[in-house]
């Protein structure tokens, strides 16, 4: 459902990221695995289109869709309906003046999504929220609530991909246990495939299938994550391991 | 800068600058020789911009008011910019009582829609140029008051501040080193942003009658003592509030461009 | 909420006694002997002591000021030398008529403005947005009685599609008379449902009403239009842009809520400027508002009623500066925290 070929990121003269081959099939979840300003976000954004300004070559097919040669309008129906994005900092993401409740609303609408609020509540249901959220601002609820309900609309919106921007490492180690445990839930009840971008090693252990460890925008390992992580064959790898507690 | 209207604005201040500076030379009359044989006289070979009703030329006339017009901004902006400087920085860097009492003051100020307590003051001085001058000066420097204390109060706290004033560096010293020329970036933002704005306070004033007078010519006058022609002899009202419009409009485009390209608000924080 | 309203209104309290204090000191500036301005220059030594008395002038300052800020708070805000009439009464009558002309104005830079900054941030850097930002910056640099004179001239007086001058046709007062309630006389013709006056204003209104919409205009388009650009960039607008939301739908059903708090706090500080650059409009075009009493009193050195009307519309200004900050606690729900 995701394939990456030769993907090159560039800002200028600058590359930011080489991805020489990703796939990620339903049902799977692959993590890519680096440290901040390893050029595994951009990589992340570059696969929807989002990255502002930067040059982007060689291929990304989302779902039979050629995302660097679509046409935007193909692209719009795209993203969010089959591919959604969970990011970073789960309350900067959610529109400060909009109530929960409307922005899912509007997305549904936006993508023809017949019977708005039974599956509104479904998708809660299935994230663990009370839908008396929909009422709520951004600000009046915890970052695992946020980032819960952006998964949330992802599940609502039927859609297929999750691109998920390090989901947990703005919350609480309770709340990454609650967010992860929904994440990995979903994938098995509904065959979503993940692709994760983490530098948290011990969260990509736990759910990951295959991991990409890049450094300075570079894939310098790339393999089943059982195998990475017991037997790192690149030293960098070896020390991101080591570092962990 | 790389934005194109800034630069656009940049150029035209150039060109206006010039023009005001070198008015005695590239004036094809004298500035104020009445000749009312040939008043009103519409634009043509011998008076490019035509003559107004005492026979002047009205383009020697337009290039003589933007050495009036400079004038004005040049020292309302100087005297403001200097003033509300001095006064920021002090309630900034002092911080305490001293700094509530100037932050009150200006908050009276700013209170006044500036234009207003220029016409108010311009009531009640003698009518002139100085007038202007004084008038747009007191409303305006609260201004540079307000912005000069938020720069000064966030370098007062940062470390090198600190450290300086551990080591007993005085007050007066530390002001001078650190704090003023951090001020100055925002500042001279500020300043070219304002130009705009004085220039047509100023040339409102002269409007209402209260800035200069006869027979210094200055634009908003001459659009006063005309404006009963503009139906007939359109070229004498058109050509001096042309002239204000474009030194306004290349004042403004020149600080937004400057704005862009500095942002004082990287400064501030 | 509540303690933050009390410490506003108190802020707001020591603005207005600072500008009671300022005016107070300008009108005390004025060279001469404000008993000769009043008494004329053939007054008699006797009338003269007559007007010193009967302004306190031979007081200390500072008893002149208690009796200044006790008259004022007692509605006794002097006599103009031109109408000789309470000053008070005078702005009771041209105030509502400014608030007329200056509230056109601003409708129409809300409505006009918000739609074109729209424009601008959407073709953000391309040739719409260039054009619009060089109009906007034009808009609040053209001399606001220059251009009150060219519309007066070219559409009035050449074209003849709008009246002259003035606030409706007078003659109108005759055969139609308007019942006053809240004496703005537009809204009166409305609900009193006097059409001939409703439509007279209404002809007359457009012209100075475009003018005086200039500048507002101007900076609202500009301020709106780098209001939605700094939150189109934010990271909300990301997601937005990963759910399929167009670039057009995130400006304007996301990003323009949060960018018309900057927007509305800037129409207070619009409105005052806008009541101020109308003087010269209203003097223009013969609106019988502030401004044409201001400028009236101008060449009359009338100092009460100029003092009358710098104390109204400072007054007024704190006014719009505290309902502004208030109302922006409802807009946007981030701020409610603080």
């Amino acid at each position: 459902m995701i394939e990456v070929r030769d993907l090159l990121v560039r800002y200028g003269e600058r590359t930011v990221a080489r991805v020489p081959e990703l796939d990620v099939r339903a049902g799977e979840c692959v993590a890519i695995v680096g440290e901040s300003g390893s050029g595994k976000t951009t990589t992340l954004l570059s696969l929807l289109r989002l990255t502002e300004g930067a040059h982007v070559s060689g291929t990304v097919r989302l779902f039979g869709v050629d995302v660097l040669r679509a046409p935007e309008r193909r692209l719009r129906e795209l993203r969010g309906a089959r591919v959604a994005l969970v990011m970073q900092s789960p309350q900067a993401a959610l529109s400060p003046t909009t109530r929960l409740g409307v922005l899912m609303r509007r997305a549904l609408r936006l993508h023809g999504v017949a019977n708005a609020s039974a599956v509104t509540e479904e998708a809660l249901r299935g994230v663990m929220l009370d839908p008396a959220i929909l009422r709520r601002y951004p600000h009046e609820i915890s970052g695992g609530q946020a980032q819960r309900f952006a998964i949330a609309l992802a599940v609502a919106l039927g859609a297929e991909a999750i691109l998920a921007d390090e989901p947990t490492s703005a919350l609480d180690v309770t709340v990454q246990a609650e967010v992860v445990g929904v994440l990995r839930r979903l994938r098995e009840e509904r065959g979503l495939a993940l692709l994760l971008v983490s530098h948290d090693l011990a969260l990509v252990s736990t759910i990951a299938d295959r991991v990409l460890v890049m450094k300075d925008g570079e894939v310098v390992e790339a393999g089943p994550a059982a195998e990475v992580l017991a037997r790192p064959s690149h030293p960098y790898t070896r020390e991101l391991l080591e570092a962990l507690p | 800068m790389r934005d194109r209207l800034g630069l656009f604005g940049a150029a035209l201040i150039t060109v206006i600058v010039l023009a005001a500076v070198l008015a005695p030379w590239l004036a094809p009359y004298p500035a104020d020789a009445p000749d009312p044989a040939n008043n009103l006289l519409p634009p043509g070979a011998e008076h490019w911009f035509g003559t107004d009703y005492a026979g002047r030329d009205v383009l020697t006339r337009v290039l003589y008011g933007g050495r009036t017009s400079l004038v004005i901004v040049v020292a309302v902006l100087t005297v403001s910019a200097t003033a509300g400087v001095i006064l920021g920085v002090v309630a900034g860097y002092a911080g305490g009582w001293l700094r509530d009492v100037i932050m009150r003051v200006t908050d009276v100020f700013l209170a006044f829609p500036a234009l207003l307590l220029s016409l108010a003051l311009a009531v009640v001085l003698q009518p002139s140029v100085t007038t202007v001058i004084v008038a747009i000066a007191v409303t305006w420097w609260p201004w540079y008051a307000r912005l000069a204390a938020s720069v000064a109060a966030s370098i007062a706290t940062r470390p090198y501040v600190d450290a300086a004033r551990c080591l007993g560096v005085p007050a007066p010293l530390i002001v001078v080193r650190h704090v003023l020329p951090n001020s100055l970036t925002p500042v001279l933002v500020q300043v070219s942003l304002d130009a705009g704005g004085v220039i047509l306070t100023a040339a409102a004033l002269s409007y209402l009658g209260l800035g200069a007078q006869e027979p210094t010519a200055e634009w908003g006058l001459m659009v006063q003592q005309s404006q009963s022609l503009f139906t007939t002899n359109w070229w004498v009202v058109t050509f001096p509030g042309l002239a204000i419009m474009l030194t306004a409009f290349a004042f403004n485009l020149l600080g937004e461009g400057l704005r862009d390209a500095l942002d004082p608000r990287r400064v501030v924080k | 909420m509540p303690r933050y309203v009390a410490r506003r209104l108190g802020q707001a309290l020591l603005v207005v006694a600072g500008v009671v204090v300022l005016t107070f000191a300008i009108m005390r500036m004025v060279p001469g002997d404000p008993a000769v301005a009043f008494a004329g220059p053939k007054a008699t030594p006797a009338q003269l002591a007559e007007a010193r008395e009967r302004f306190g002038l031979d007081d200390p300052l500072w008893v002149q000021l208690w009796n200044y800020v006790r008259d004022l708070a007692t509605g006794d805000w002097g006599t103009s030398l031109r109408t000789r009439q309470a000053v008070l009464d005078d702005l009771y009558v041209a105030f509502p008529a400014s608030l007329e002309l200056v509230g056109t104005a601003l409708v129409i830079a809300v409505v006009a403005g918000i739609p074109v900054g729209v424009l601008a941030a959407r073709h953000k850097r391309r040739l719409p947005d260039l054009g619009v930002r060089a109009t906007s910056v034009l808009a609040v640099s053209v001399p606001v009685f220059w251009l009150a004179l060219a519309v007066q001239t070219v559409f009035a007086g050449r074209l003849d599609w709008f009246p002259v001058a003035g606030e409706y046709d007078l003659t109108l007062d005759t055969t139609s008379p308007l019942t006053l309630w809240t004496n703005i006389t537009i809204v009166d013709a409305l609900i009193t449902g006097n059409w001939p006056i409703f439509t007279s204003t209404l002809e007359h209104l457009v012209l100075p009403a475009l003018v005086v919409a200039a500048y507002p205009t101007g900076v609202v388009a500009q301020l709106t239009r780098a209001a939605l650009i700094e939150e189109s960039g934010q990271d909300h607008a990301r997601l937005e842009r990963s759910l399929g939301f167009g670039e057009t739908a995130i400006l304007t059903r996301f990003a323009l809520r949060p960018a018309l708090n900057p927007v509305l706090s800037l129409i207070a500080l619009v409105f005052a400027y806008a009541i101020v650059n109308g003087f010269l409009v209203e003097a223009v075009f013969n609106w019988p508002g502030l401004g044409r009493y201001a400028v009236q009193a101008i060449s009359y050195r009338d100092t009460p009623a100029i003092a009358g009307v710098t104390l109204l519309v400072a007054m007024v200004y704190v006014l719009a500066n505290l309902l502004v900050d208030l109302l922006q606690r409802v807009v946007d729900p981030r701020v409610r925290l603080r």
